[in-house]
Parts: structure tokens; sequence; C-alpha cells
């Protein structure tokens, strides 16, 4: 009886999930209410994908008002793609936390915690199910305010600077944001996506609209912590719980992409943004720019979660890059890099986490002989590194196929080379860490205590991500004809324009005035 | 008349801001931003925006100074001299405004009647909101039904705020050390503060229930019934405000009123409406969607109420510790 119902739930279960974790004040029910309600969602946003791979559109009227009065919520095979995935990592990691998060938070907070990831959750979900650009700033707030309450959870003091850092950079984006859609608002008078598209289609060129979207792109910028806006997003990732940056870092910036995607392909329209505004070179070298800084700066890391945090901008990079081709190819292969380098830098965090847990440092040389004492984290992370660097046969690989195609398709050579190139310099970060782990002894440390594997239910979720790598890379039908079919709706205005019928009753009304 | 009021209130807010960034002393700094909000205050009475502009006036100039004077009592009181460059930040500002000036040309014309914002969505809010919903203050009928859903997450907002403050500050213990604090000590505040609390819960009662009709609602009346509690924590000392609302209950009213909004929504499922649809809360929709504004605009004071007053607990307590230590 709910299944008319689908679209909003992902939001709704984890909001009143949320305040109900705080009421049981036990850190064990709010940890079984949290992964069960995160479960459900999970499997609802597959089910949702599932429909939108069949159907198209699914638009769901909050409060029965129809848009563009009212609120909608509006369901694409983009969005339910990345729903699915947000849904599902959370719900990994909320497995993988309950032993992690034992050692890295006080007792007290624990419950804070998963309150906190709900929230996130919830406003995670809320941005990518909207289709009305000002309750994406509302979910937008909601999910940043617990990301930054989730960083500075960690025991680690240079947490809270962190935190403070990425708090105060956040504010500064959103703030840009909410200006942008402001400024749109006072041109077209509507706030639902599809309508502002409709409307903004009959501007040729529009000083206060181009302003519009110059503040959304900057602070879409900084939430998805684009070179050279990206200095928050190390410091946080280091310091941050590792259940929080395996969230984070597989599912906040992700989601930041899709924004920027929604306000540039269903918005603005493709051709707006990067024809008369010619977004799409400053896109291209700063994605290109990001992808060699920043895998450059991660090779001489010494802590493994800096490591990773700066291979995030650069991973972020190519998903810029895929973006700034406008060509569908191009879009497809952004957003599968979405999907792919979820599953990779999920493993990624999750095995530093038990590797921390352990050692208790995530310093490059706490790897030292881990091949031998802590097997099969070193497996998942060798898997999930290599997906990282793009090795045929892992997830990696298929997006960097995609990616390389898609620029080739527009004899784009010199982009083509540099994402090669761009795979050498991972090689690099990812390798110093596996000849540290399999090739070096361990450090004699004072305290001879032995170092244990990690917990099974930390194993578990870390290798559900890490078998999803190569899973993804071999049976590729699901993830690339989703991204297909997403890249193909994105691209094509006519058919997101199914909404006109409510868009002309509005301007009629209007004229019957 | 009316742009020469205008003028006049930027003009000041302008300088205030400049003072604000000139000045060290950080307490003056806080009292120029209760200014700033206020000065925002009269802006937006000036542009027939009520509701907007008592919520700036509340929360603006109201609580959100009594929490930095909270924060500047863990920190100190002058600002800490920093020699970095200024230079790339004014670049980047200067930039930004530069962006906003030329954003401005194209604007439609300041308060015309033809512009989209008043002719595309809102004449559908202004002519059939009466009949739809039946509330003479349209603003309430828009975010607390047309857009509930905003509404909701706004509330999620203040709950989420309260949970960051909560996990680094922590709360009082209840009954805790009663060392002498609050300025109990001063005969005239405590005979105003006791005239003016009780006075304060009834006007933000009022607040709360008729927003329905006049400015006000959730939002106003939660922060004007936290700034009693305050009143009374601040002149009577922590420990005895702890007392008269533990802070667990506060824990609990907070989360209890996020609940509240979404169980409302959720009860509509199974009446057969959408998610947040008050139609179907009775057999008549325009009482449906009387109760469903007002159960979820008590959702809300209660959210805001209990958010509000355990940030200001958090400050207090912490600063109580540092005391004692």
């Amino acid at each position: 009886m709910f299944e008319q119902h689908f679209p909003v739930l992902p939001i709704v279960l984890p909001l009143i999930a949320a305040p109900l974790c705080m009421l049981l004040g036990r850190s064990q029910l709010a940890w079984l209410l949290a992964t069960i309600v995160s479960g459900i969602s999970f499997c609802i946003a597959v089910s949702l994908l599932m429909v939108t791979l069949d159907q198209g559109v699914l638009s769901y009227a909050l409060g029965g008002w129809e848009p563009p009065w009212g609120i909608e919520m509006r369901l694409d095979v983009a969005n339910a793609l990345i729903l699915s995935v947000v849904t599902g990592i959370s719900t990994l990691v909320l497995v993988y936390a309950k032993d992690s998060i034992a050692t890295e938070i006080p007792q007290s907070q624990h419950t804070l915690f998963y309150t906190a990831h709900l929230l996130c959750l919830t406003g995670l979900s809320g941005i990518l199910t909207t289709g009305d650009a000002f309750n994406l700033f509302v979910f937008l707030e909601i999910s940043s305010l617990a990301t930054y309450t989730l960083v500075s959870l960690a025991s680690d003091r240079r947490a809270l600077t962190a935190a403070f850092r990425y708090l105060v950079m956040g504010t500064i984006g959103a703030t840009f944001i909410l200006i942008g859609v402001g400024m749109m608002y006072m041109k077209t008078g509507t706030l639902n996506m599809l309508d502002l598209a409709a409307r903004i289609g009959e501007f040729e060129y529009n000083r206060t609209l181009n302003t519009g979207l110059a503040f959304i792109l900057v602070g879409v910028s900084i939430k998805l912590a684009l070179f050279p806006l990206h200095m928050w997003l190390p410091p946080a990732y280091t310091h941050a719980p590792s259940a929080v940056s395996a969230f984070l870092a597989s599912t906040a910036t992700k989601v930041a992409v899709y924004v920027m995607i929604r306000f540039i392909f269903t918005i603005y329209g493709a051709e707006y943004v990067f024809y008369s505004m010619g977004m799409d070179v400053i896109l291209l070298v700063l994605a290109i720019v990001a992808i060699f800084n920043c895998s450059f700066v991660a090779t001489v890391q010494s802590n493994v979660k800096t490591m990773l945090a700066y291979s995030s901008v650069a991973q972020i990079g190519y998903m810029i890059l895929g973006i700034s081709l406008v060509t569908t190819a191009g879009l497809m292969a952004g957003l599968l890099h979405i999907f792919n380098h979820a599953l990779m830098k999920g493993a990624l965090f999750m095995a530093v986490g038990a590797v921390f847990m352990r050692t208790g440092s995530a310093d490059i040389k706490a790897f030292r002989g881990l091949g031998k004492t802590m097997p099969w984290t070193m497996a998942a992370f060798t898997i999930a590194g290599l997906s990282i660097i793009g090795v045929p046969l892992t997830a990696g690989f298929v997006s960097k196929w995609y990616l390389v195609t898609a620029a080739l398709e527009q004899q784009h050579w010199m982009i083509a080379f540099l994402v090669l190139i761009g795979s050498l310099l991972a090689i690099v970060y990812i390798g110093r860490i596996l000849e540290a782990a399999y090739f070096k002894d361990p450090v004699q440390s004072a305290s001879d205590k032995t170092i244990k594997e990690a917990p099974l239910m930390m194993l578990v979720p870390m290798w559900i991500l890490a078998v999803a790598n190569i899973y993804f890379g071999i049976d590729t039908s699901l993830s690339v004809t989703a991204a297909d079919a997403a890249a193909n709706w994105l691209f094509e205005p006519s058919a997101q324009a199914v909404f006109q019928s409510a868009s002309q009753s509005a301007s009629e009304l209007g004229a019957a005035r | 008349m009316v742009e020469l009021i205008d003028l006049v209130l930027l003009g000041m807010l302008a300088i205030t801001a400049l003072r604000v960034i000139f000045l060290k002393d950080l307490f003056a700094v806080v009292m120029l931003f209760g200014l700033y909000s206020f000065l925002s205050a009269l802006i937006f009475v000036n542009l027939d925006a009520v509701d907007v502009a008592f919520t700036e006036a509340a929360v603006g100039a109201g609580i959100s100074t009594v929490l930095m004077l909270g924060t500047l009592a863990l920190t100190g009181r002058k600002e800490k001299a920093n020699n970095h460059t200024a230079l790339l930040p004014l670049l980047v500002v200067i930039i930004t405004g530069a962006a906003l000036i030329y954003g401005t040309l194209d604007m439609p014309p300041f308060g015309h009647p033809d512009n989209p914002a008043h002719q595309h969505v809102a004449p559908r809010y202004i002519e059939e909101s009466p009949k739809e919903i039946g509330l003479p203050n349209m603003v309430t009928s828009v975010l607390a039904s047309y857009r509930a859903f905003d509404t909701l997450g706004e509330t999620a907002v203040v709950f989420a705020a309260a949970i960051g403050v909560l996990s680094l500050l922590g709360m009082p213990k209840p009954g805790g050390v009663a060392i002498d604090s609050g300025l109990k000590s001063h005969l005239v505040l405590r005979v105003v503060a006791k005239l003016v609390i009780p006075m304060t819960i009834l006007f933000a009662l009022y607040v709360q229930f008729h927003g329905d009709y006049g400015p006000g609602g959730g939002f106003q009346a939660g922060v004007i019934a936290a700034a009693a509690v305050i009143l009374y924590a601040l002149v009577f000392g922590l420990p005895l405000a702890t007392h008269v609302v533990r802070p667990n209950f506060l824990k609990v009213l907070a989360a209890l009123g996020v609940l509240i909004y979404a169980g409302t929504g959720v009860t509509s499922f199974f009446l057969g409406g959408n998610f947040l649809d008050y139609n179907v809360l009775a057999s008549d929709p325009v009482v449906g969607q009387h109760i469903g504004i007002i159960v979820i605009e008590f959702g809300i004071g209660i959210t805001v109420f209990a958010a509000m007053l355990g940030i200001f607990y958090g400050f207090a307590a912490q600063a109580e510790r540092t005391n004692i230590q």
C-alpha cells in the first residue's frame, strides 16, 4: 500500500528514525534502528531505480499540492542510481561503524553519532530526490550540519579545527547557492526545477541569471571540493572518525557532483551553460589540474587517510572532466565514476579504519607487515586500490575506459593521454601502501602486542564493497545501463519536459488575471 | 518616502558592518551584530515582510546575541592580532561584490507588481489559499502547507544544530554544583525579571497559536519561550534553571517536535493522502488544513524551544565548568 509513497520514504524514514535514536538513548538500540532504517531505504531506492529504468519519471507531490505551487519529489534514472549508492553505502557503513566507533568516539556520544548519521542520510536523500531548487538547499543544510557534527565527533582534538574549517567553507558554499537560487526566483517567480528550466529557456542572455548560475556553480564547487576550493576536504577526512570518512568520501561529494549536474543540465540547460557561458573550458582545466595536482600531493603524504582524501579530490576531477566534455558519453562516464568511486573509496577508507583500530595509527609506517597480520583487510585494500588505479576487471577500469573513449570520440587525444598519466600517479600512491604492507617488516613497537585481524563486523561490509568493485568491473550491465540511461535522459531536454502541462496552466492562470 | 527610509536603514546597515570589521573588541562586535539584525528586521518590516522581520528580530537580535555572548564568556573578549595578509580574501570579496552588482543589472524593477515573482506562482497563493486553506495569514499557508516539506526540513536543520552543539559542549548536570552564579544580588534585575518572564511566556503562547492569523508561528514562539528561560538562567543562575527545565527533558522535547511534524505527514499516508497532505485529516479539507497546520506549528515550536535552550545550556554549562576550574 506504500508503493506510491516510495519516492519520499528514503527521506522520511531516516528523518523519523533520527529523533527516535536520540530518544532511545541506548547505543545498541540506536545502532539497530539506524541500520534497519538505512537498509529499508536502500531496498526502496533499488526498487525506485528499477521502476525508473522501466517507466522513466516518478513524480510525487508533497502535501498533495501539484507543482510548481507545492514541492515535488522527482525521481529519474540519474538520481535513483545515486540514491541507491548513497543508501547502500550508508547501510554498510552503519554495520561497519558499530565496532569502528567503539575505539574512536567516546561511548557517551554513540547515540549522537547514529542520530547525526541518519540526519546526514536524510539530507543527502532529500538533495537527490527533490525537484525543487529551494528544497534542495534546505536538505543541503541538513546534511551539511550533520556532517560537521560527524567530523567533530572524533576524539582527536584536531577534528575540531577540521570541522570548523569545513563549516566555514561549507556555509559560504551554501550561501552562494542560496544567492543563486534567489536570483533565479527573481527572474522566473518559480522554484520548481522543470518550471525553472522552461522559464529560463525563454531568456537569451540575462545578466541576473548568469550571475545566479555563477554563484551556484561556485557554491557547489566548494561543496564538491573542486580544485582549488578543496582545501577543507583533506583535514576533514583525515581527522574524522574512520566510519565517517568512509561514508562522506563515498557519498557527500558525489551528491554535490549530482547537484552540479542537476543545475547545469536540468535547470539551465547544457547549451546555456556551455555554449553561451563557456563553462566547459573552465571546468575542463580545473578538472585536469585537480587530477594532477592532487594525485601528486597524494603521493607524498605519510598519513594514509590524508592520501586517500587527496586522491578523492583527484577522482572528483575525473567526474568533472566527464561533465565538461559536453557529450552524452562524457556525462555517462562521469555518472559511472560517481557510482564506481563510491565503491572504491568506501572500501579503502574502511580498510584504513580497520588498520587504525588495530594499530592506533593511520600513518604509512603502521601499514608495514600488515599483509601478514591483517591479510583480509589488506586484501580488500588491494582490490579497491587496484580499482582506483583502473586495472582491468575492476570497476575503476570501466569508468576510466568510458572516460577515455568519450575523450577520443571528441578527438581530444591530449585529454585521453592525461587520464592515463593520472592513473600512473595512482599507481605510485597506492603502490607505496602495498609495498609497506607486503614487502616491509613490521616496525618493532615498544608494546609487543600482536596485531590481530579486524573484527568480522568490519570485514564484511569492507568485503562487500571490495567484491562489488570486481563484480561491477566484470558485469557492467547494471551500472553502465543505468548511467547510460541517466546521461541520455539528462541530455535530452524534451524528455524532461513532460511536465509542460502544469507549467502551462500556471502561465494561463497568470494570463487570465 | 519608503525609499528614503530604506536608504537610511541600508546606510546604517553598511556603517554597522564596517564597524564590525574594524573593531577589535569582540563584546562590542556582538552588540553591533545585534544592531545589524535589528536594522535588517526594520528593513523587512519596510518591505512588508513582517513574518521574516519577526523571526530576524527574535533570532538575530535576540537569541544569537545571547549565544555569541556565551561564546565570548568561553573565549575572551579581545580579538587576537593576526598577521595574515588580507590580500587574497579582499580580492575574493571584491570579486563577489562586483558579481553581485553585475547581477543587479538585469534585475526586475524593485517592488514592481508585474515582476515574475508576483506573477507566476504567487497569484494562486493569494487567490486560492483563502478557499483551500482558509487562513488569513498567507505566509503561514505557504510555509506550513504549500511548502510544508521545506519547513519540515528547516525544523530538522534546527534539530541538527542542536545535535551538533550537544555533541561538542554536552549538557549541564542537573542539580550540579550550586556555585554562586547568575546576577542574584541585583535586586532590580530580579524584580524586573520576575515581572517580565511570565509575560514573555504568555506572549510566546500567543505567537504560537496566533500564527495562523497574524505574523508569528512556531519558530518565533519557540525562540521567545526559550528567551524567557534564558533570562531566568541569567538572573537566577544555571542550576536553578536546569531544575525548572531539565536538560534531559529538552533532549526529549527536541526529538518530539520533529516526530510530531513528520508524524503528521505519516498520518496522511494512512488516511490516503500524500505525505503532509492535511486535506485528509478531517472530512472537510479546510478543517483538515487547520488541524494539520496547528499540529505542525506546535511541533516546530517545541523543537525550536528545546534546541535554542539546549544550545544555551551547552554554552552555560561549559562556562560554569571553566569557572569552577
